[in-house]
């Protein structure tokens, strides 16, 4: 079941005449960048999901907020959906453009307002990179703690939109834990600020609610978030194992012992593989699973945590334990890591990245779930997990030039996904639902549940303008995906027409 | 003695009677937060009934319990697995439950270093005002499947629906933990938290009752011994911290009303009359006036914070702003077309 737009089950797409609303908006504001011919469109066809492409009716590049807030009252006057786009590094199709909508590019807000160090936090534009954020704060021994992979190039406001994650999310938390205050700009151009300078605010969490909303409730402008002393010490222990359960089960003794590692990543023998291939970094090449265990800190705790950890470790079955001597070969050990999905990309012409997550216990189920479908689908799937938190990433390997083997790496994909909420957890750790996992969504909600995340959007853009059809499936969507996964004899949704 | 009951089904036939009916309910647990918000006129739904821990494996660092679980007996079972709530939720009474922990959305003095309850929900089992029972997020830590309306019920204080059950994050408590009192005054002391909190020394309390600062360190042995050398000062009991959580410190006696002011840590230290301490390095202060209501939310609202007053009352909770309150109503008309879920909670409109 295609994830684009179908009229059949998405519902019909706006009337929208491109001429009226490029002469609308060129007059409103004048000196607004508007991008109109195919081939000045044709570079925002798609955003980090380059599987999947759309062309925009108009791309608008603003500089000022005023301009912003225009494009919005026009588009809610003239009833033109909007997605508003970041950097463009969504794995999801979140930033997918709408075949009838304007794209919204928030790119040229780029500037740091104020970092502050007395009270440890930034205050920043949406199109500011991630990692810009960090070497801003640098001077003060601060820094922000998400690191989505992506940071060089992603943007703070993609990162509030999607509630990014990153590799150190089980000690310091994800985008929604660092962020104090977010303003928007509604559909109607009426702007809001959610959260505040202080540590809470009246009223329901908005603010909580807003982040992850994959722009679909508001547009954020402004972002002011939490900044952490950079820790004095960072040391990391590179494990071999020759099975996936027991470096499974080393990780859950970590936990029991009452540490938590900054960082803690599991790899399967072909992603070990492919990134040594690639990087070099001494991998154990035979491992069947390899932990990668960072602890930051003080010193002396760090030191004390190192201590447990390693006998731990051993005691667990490790066939190896390594500490980085020093900083040269800590940075090594994680180029491995960081470049593992470049790396995956060498050994195949494409691949498909999933995001789910799962109760940590029931990883050896998943793995062996996955090898199953792996083998069912003739597709190799290398495995990469931040083990600390749960968030799976197997990668599917395909061709896409092979006769139908972009659809089978789908379908294989949507059945891992699937898996991840059979055993409890969910489709997406950290990427989003965008346009990517919309079917998937219907396995993990009820009609009801999708029904009041309707109604949630509802209450913020009545038109269904702001990124409409990403996140949140439509019923029917559901009914025709329910019908091809009866689960337990049930159809999900009796209620409705099936097609 | 009670027991571990499931009564997720009997609280749904309450609720559905409600909406049938249009009887206004009034969901509470023990209800010890009951200073908080407006006075609500409706039928007690009480979720006592519906109490137990249905899940907690210390190694994946989640709890999940029936809303009317005391939150007593959550601690305990963490306290026995050496895990805590981080946010150190005030309990202000001996059967306080976690569903109204969760409803109230208060956290104790370690949350501006570990982060409040809304940082630590996971997921809900909620019935909303189609008499539905609904569940969103779930048990494990990183989840962004469509809306976060698990983390939308911390501070909701029922005004959305009725929790029936909440999966929590918990953590390991820290190997060490020790507290100390300086002498200095509260100007000095929020100038030396703004010093100490660009360096990685593990404060995890910060009080300054008047003449006094009182710190919680709280980590490994050596970050713990370093920290207790380099600041100084005379040793304090922890106990100190659970009594200012509970408001049993000496300060909350006095019979002039209470108020929280809600502030940006670095605002300076008084700026209206009555006495006060510093809690949470500054971010929270406690504040016994007899100013109005008005008087004291401008000064604080005009320095980017918010006050609450803890008396029960049309005048406890502080209102929010125009623009936000049109989106709060719409948000709360999709959960609850009939306004049958604690009206006048939150203020006589919403």
């Amino acid at each position: 079941m295609n994830i684009l737009h179908d009229e059949r089950v998405d519902g019909a797409l706006p009337n929208v005449d491109k001429d009226h609303v490029l002469y609308q908006l060129s007059t409103a504001i004048p000196d607004l960048e508007i991008l109109s011919s195919p081939e000045e469109l044709r570079p925002y066809e798609c955003d980090g999901l380059s599987a999947y492409r759309v062309m925009p009716l108009l791309v608008v590049i603003p500089t000022r907020i005023e301009q912003v807030q225009t494009i919005l009252r026009t588009c809610f006057e003239l009833r033109v959906p909007i997605v508003a786009r970041g950097a463009g590094t969504g794995l999801s199709g979140g930033a997918l453009p709408h075949e009838r909508g304007i794209l919204l590019v928030m790119a040229r807000f780029n500037q740091i307002i104020e970092v502050n160090p007395h009270g440890r936090f930034a205050k920043v534009q949406p199109g500011v990179r991630n990692l810009a954020i960090s070497q801003a704060a640098a001077p003060f021994e601060l820094y922000y703690a998400p690191d989505p992979s992506s940071q060089i190039a992603c943007s703070i406001g993609g990162n509030v939109a999607e509630n990014a994650g990153g590799v150190h999310c089980l000690k310091y938390g994800l985008t929604v834990n660092n962020i104090m205050k977010v303003n928007i700009l509604t559909i109607e151009g009426e702007a809001l600020t959610l959260g505040s300078d202080a540590l809470d605010s009246p009223g329901l969490d908005l603010l909580a609610l807003f982040t992850g909303s994959e722009g679909m409730l508001g547009v954020i402008t402004e972002v002011t978030v939490k900044l952490l002393p950079k820790p004095q010490v960072a040391r990391v222990l590179l494990t071999s194992f020759d099975s996936v359960k027991k470096a499974g089960a080393a990780v859950a003794d970590i936990i029991a012992a009452g540490i938590i590692p900054g960082g803690l990543e599991m790899m399967d023998n072909l992603s070990i593989r492919a990134s040594e291939d690639f990087i070099h970094a001494g991998y154990p090449v035979e491992a069947a699973a390899m932990l990668l265990c960072e602890l930051d800190g003080v010193e002396a705790d760090v030191q004390e945590d190192c201590d447990r950890v390693k006998t731990i470790l051993e005691s667990a079955g490790a066939t190896e334990v390594r500490i980085a001597r020093d900083e040269a070969e800590r940075t090594r050990f994680w180029a491995g890591r960081k470049n593992a999905f470049p790396a995956v990309g060498r050994i195949s012409p494409d691949y498909y990245c999933m995001d789910g997550t799962i109760p940590r216990r029931q990883l050896p189920r998943v793995l062996n779930g996955i090898e199953e479908l792996s083998n069912e689908y003739g597709l190799r799937v290398a495995n990469v997990f931040h083990a600390g938190d749960g968030n799976m990433h197997p990668l599917i390997l395909f061709d896409a030039n092979q006769e139908g083997e972009l659809e089978r790496a789908e379908a294989l994909g949507g059945k891992i996904l699937e898996l991840c909420v059979e055993v409890g957890g969910s489709i997406t750790g950290e990427h989003g639902v965008g346009r990517e996992k919309i079917n998937q969504m219907c396995a993990q909600f009820n009609g009801d549940e999708i029904t009041l995340m309707h109604a949630v959007k509802n209450a913020f853009d009545q038109h269904n303008l702001l990124n409409p059809g990403k996140n949140i499936p439509t019923l029917n969507r559901c009914a025709e995906f329910g019908s091809m996964h009866i689960h337990h004899g049930n159809l999900p949704f009796p209620e409705l027409e099936r097609f | 003695m009670q027991y571990d009951h499931d009564n997720s089904a009997d609280l749904l036939e309450q609720v559905n009677y409600a909406l049938n009916e249009d009887i206004p309910l009034r969901i509470q647990g023990s209800n010890s937060k009951h200073m908080l918000g407006g006075h609500v006129s409706g039928e007690v739904l009480d979720t006592r009934i519906h109490r137990g821990i249905v899940n907690y494996d210390p190694t994946e660092l989640v709890i999940t319990a029936r809303a009317g679980t005391s939150l007593w007996e959550i601690e305990a079972a963490l306290d026995h697995a050496g895990q805590m709530l981080p946010f150190e939720p005030p309990h202000f009474g001996p059967d306080a439950t976690v569903g109204g922990m969760v409803a109230s959305g208060l956290s104790g003095p370690r949350r501006p270093w570990a982060g409040a309850v809304r940082d630590y929900v996971l997921g809900v089992q909620v019935i909303i005002g189609n008499g539905k029972l609904l569940r969103f997020g779930g048990e494990v830590m990183k989840n962004v499947a469509g809306y976060d309306l698990s983390r939308l019920m911390a501070g909701s204080f029922g005004t959305l629906g009725v929790i029936t059950e909440v999966s929590l994050k918990v953590l390991p408590k820290p190997r060490a933990s020790a507290s100390l009192s300086l002498n200095m005054d509260p100007a000095q002391a929020l100038a030396n938290l703004a010093r100490w909190g660009q360096q990685p020394i593990p404060i995890s309390a910060a009080c300054h009752d008047g003449s006094l600062l009182h710190l919680r360190i709280e980590g490994g042995d050596g970050s713990v011994k370093s920290a207790l050398s380099m600041l100084g000062g005379e040793p304090l009991d922890n106990g100190f911290w659970r009594d200012l959580r509970e408001h049993e410190t000496d300060f909350f006696k006095s019979a002039e009303p209470l108020w929280r002011l809600s502030l940006p840590s670095n605002v300076s230290t008084y700026i209206l009359p009555g006495k006060q301490i510093l809690d949470w390095g500054g971010s929270q202060r406690w504040l016994k006036t007899n100013e109005s209501a008005d008087a004291i939310r401008e000064v604080v609202e005009h320095l980017g914070g918010h006050a609450t007053l803890y008396a029960q009352g049309d005048s406890s909770l502080h209102p929010v702003s125009k623009a936000l309150k049109k989106y709060q109503k719409n948000l709360k008309n999709q959960f609850d077309p009939q306004n049958i879920f604690n009206p006048g909670r939150v203020g006589s409109e919403a």
